[in-house]
């Protein structure tokens, strides 16, 4: 299940909500985004975040069917929040659940890698030195090109 | 052959809109041609597309490289590398 919302989202919530009833989970794993006070040795007051209404959901979408299909899992949520963003406040969730660990731990990481390569959404800070958007990570595209490359050497 | 074109992020800020509909001319065959014939069309274009091989692109809500056939596109997005999560 994927969700792209403006408002916040309470973690235990939507972890009680996503396995209530199952008993066949045996691992469930939550990663949970936030916003940093500090970027590159600048104060961050706020940040606003774009996305690509449409293409934002079918790319969570797709992420989302990727990580199923490599691990077995029994349940998965990705919710990104857009709009506007202060220091401390969540920005993305990731919950996974499988039967064992392994799963939910590589699955998380696995979405959040791609998530941060694929997903259109576009980070704008705001500090005392005015507005900047973010710029992409060369460390990010290498942690996704990882998982690439194992998936293409498993089979 | 009429369609939508979407900025984003700091190509928006650039190019000045967010959304317009315009009409592709003939020759214009790749998402590398529309990029060279934006250009043309004024100095924001021109900026925004200044170091074009930044710029990220997708037809149809599906990421593309430049090479990418147009003719088909209904919906065309340009944007910067993504920063989400």
């Amino acid at each position: 299940m994927i969700r792209v919302q403006a408002e916040d989202f309470d973690v235990g919530a939507e972890l009680e909500r996503l396995t209530a009833g199952r008993t066949d989970l045996g691992a469930i794993v939550t990663f949970t985004g936030t916003v940093r006070d500090r970027a590159d040795g600048r104060e961050i007051t706020e940040m606003t975040l774009e996305h690509y209404p449409g293409m934002t959901e079918a790319e969570l979408e797709r992420i989302e069917a990727e990580a199923r299909e490599r691990w077995p899992l029994a349940a998965s949520l990705v919710v990104h929040r857009y709009g506007r963003l202060e220091p401390g406040d969540r920005i993305v969730l990731v919950i996974t659940a499988s039967a064992h660990r392994h799963a939910a731990f590589e699955a998380a990481e696995f979405l959040m890698d791609y998530l941060k390569t694929s997903a259109p959404f576009w980070k704008r800070e705001v500090s005392g030195e005015g507005a900047r958007w973010v710029e992409a990570r060369s460390s990010d595209e290498a942690a996704a090109r990882r998982w690439r490359d194992r998936g293409k050497a498993a089979k | 052959m009429a369609v939508k074109l979407l900025y984003f992020a700091w190509v928006r800020e650039q190019t000045g809109i967010g959304e317009e509909r315009v009409e592709i001319p003939p020759g214009v065959e790749t998402v590398a041609d529309l990029i060279g014939w934006l250009k043309t069309r004024g100095p924001e274009f021109d900026a925004a597309f200044a170091s074009g091989e930044v710029v990220r692109a997708a037809v149809d809500q599906t990421h593309v490289g430049h090479d990418q056939a147009i003719a088909e596109a209904r919906e065309i997005a340009f944007f910067p590398p993504v920063t989400g999560g």
